[in-house]
């Protein structure tokens, strides 16, 4: 019963991979090397494709490598699989929350809390804007420090950073026209 | 339009646009929640997002459960959840079957390199509303510096670091009130 292994597989990754999508791919390669169910080097494909698709990698992830061991209902097992412990989690937690609201403990925490992820949200837009717009690559290689910068980049960046704060449209718009500048301007 | 269904729409619509999983996903789920449907305040999602850092799981979808779960109890916290990753599985499995090799065509790369600028912009939006509201004094502001600094120039665990950071807010706030109280003794 593969379906039933894969689901049973699957589960304990959305069980015990903490800290988001990432964190699925040493347990993947786990599961590559005991199972023999697909080839190790399926995984870097599986990362490529994850991350220039829209969603969360790690549920990309799990119906890259769900499809490769089992077809279209493997694809569809293994995400429901690594997503059924986060709905029971998750909602055991927030059953407890309702009751704790309005504790001091509790609420002294998440006056911690509130600034910590503020704190990690820039560290993960930092990295992503290190990707998105700077050749780190290029400065490494030349060492002049004008080859850091990508202009064409920075100019749109400002400009998008402006149209959001006076627009305020929907970010899905400001997405869509960023897909098609980026094509037009061949980013 | 039942709730749920609307849960269930909406965040596949989040799950269809979002490059990037978790923290691409925050500016959308603002407009949506915070400013369309009114169905929440800031400090809130931004607990939800504190406390899906901590706990096992994708942070997007564990974020999507909270929300679901706070309108609807259990049947929203799967309506959210499979919400998030209808779109996923069916872009995968189309990708997987018919288009290998996507991500090396031209067009998709300049277009994702022109997505990715503007999500920047859209994290840096969310961060400075999410700054206003969650940092309020200079115990937060070192707390947020604290955070920044040990995830961007250390591997130390985030869930770690979110547990720790839970416990310092205790221990200031404990201090303070302590001291205020003082005198009162």
């Amino acid at each position: 019963m593969i379906y039933l292994q894969l689901f049973w597989e699957f589960l304990q990754i959305g069980i015990f991979a903490v800290g988001g999508g990432m964190a699925t791919i040493p347990f993947l390669q786990h599961l590559s090397e005991s199972t023999g169910w697909f080839p190790p080097s399926l995984i870097t494909d599986m990362v490529a494709i994850s991350e220039s698709t829209p969603g969360p990698i790690g549920i990309n992830m799990a119906t890259y490598v769900g499809c490769a061991i089992a077809g279209i209902p493997g694809g569809i097992i293994a995400t429901l699989g690594e997503v059924l412990p986060s709905v029971v989690i998750v909602s055991v937690v927030s059953m407890y929350l309702t009751k704790f609201r309005g504790n001091k403990l509790v609420d002294s925490a998440f006056y911690g809390l509130r600034p910590a992820v503020t704190g990690l949200i820039v560290a993960a837009g930092l990295s992503v804007a290190q990707v998105a717009m700077f050749r780190t690559e290029l400065y490494k290689q030349t060492g002049a420090i004008l080859d850091l910068f990508d202009l064409k980049k920075l100019v749109f960046f400002v400009l998008v950073f402006a149209a959001i704060k006076k627009f305020k449209l929907h970010p899905i718009a400001y997405i869509a026209c960023a897909a098609v500048v980026g094509i037009l301007l061949g980013f | 339009m039942s709730e749920l269904l609307q849960m269930y729409l909406m965040f596949f619509r989040m799950g269809a646009v979002t490059f990037g999983g978790g923290y691409a996903m925050l500016p959308i789920l603002r407009r949506e929640i915070i400013q369309s449907r009114q169905w929440m305040d800031e400090e809130t999602i931004m607990d939800y997002y504190a406390l899906s850092q901590g706990l096992p799981g994708i942070i997007a979808v564990n974020v999507a459960v909270f929300i679901g779960y706070y309108r609807k109890k259990v049947p929203g916290a799967l309506a959210a959840a499979l919400g998030v990753v209808s779109p996923c599985i069916l872009i995968i499995t189309v990708i997987y079957y018919l288009l290998s090799g996507f991500q090396e065509n031209p067009y998709v790369r300049h277009a994702l390199a022109g997505i990715s600028v503007c999500v920047v912009a859209l994290i840096l939006d969310a961060i400075l509303s999410m700054w206003k509201k969650g940092v309020k004094d200079i115990p937060c502001v070192l707390i947020c510096a604290f955070a920044f600094v040990v995830s961007a120039f250390t591997k130390f665990s985030p869930i770690l670091l979110v547990i720790l950071c839970a416990f310092i807010g205790i221990g200031i706030r404990t201090f303070l009130t302590a001291k205020k109280g003082g005198t009162g003794k």
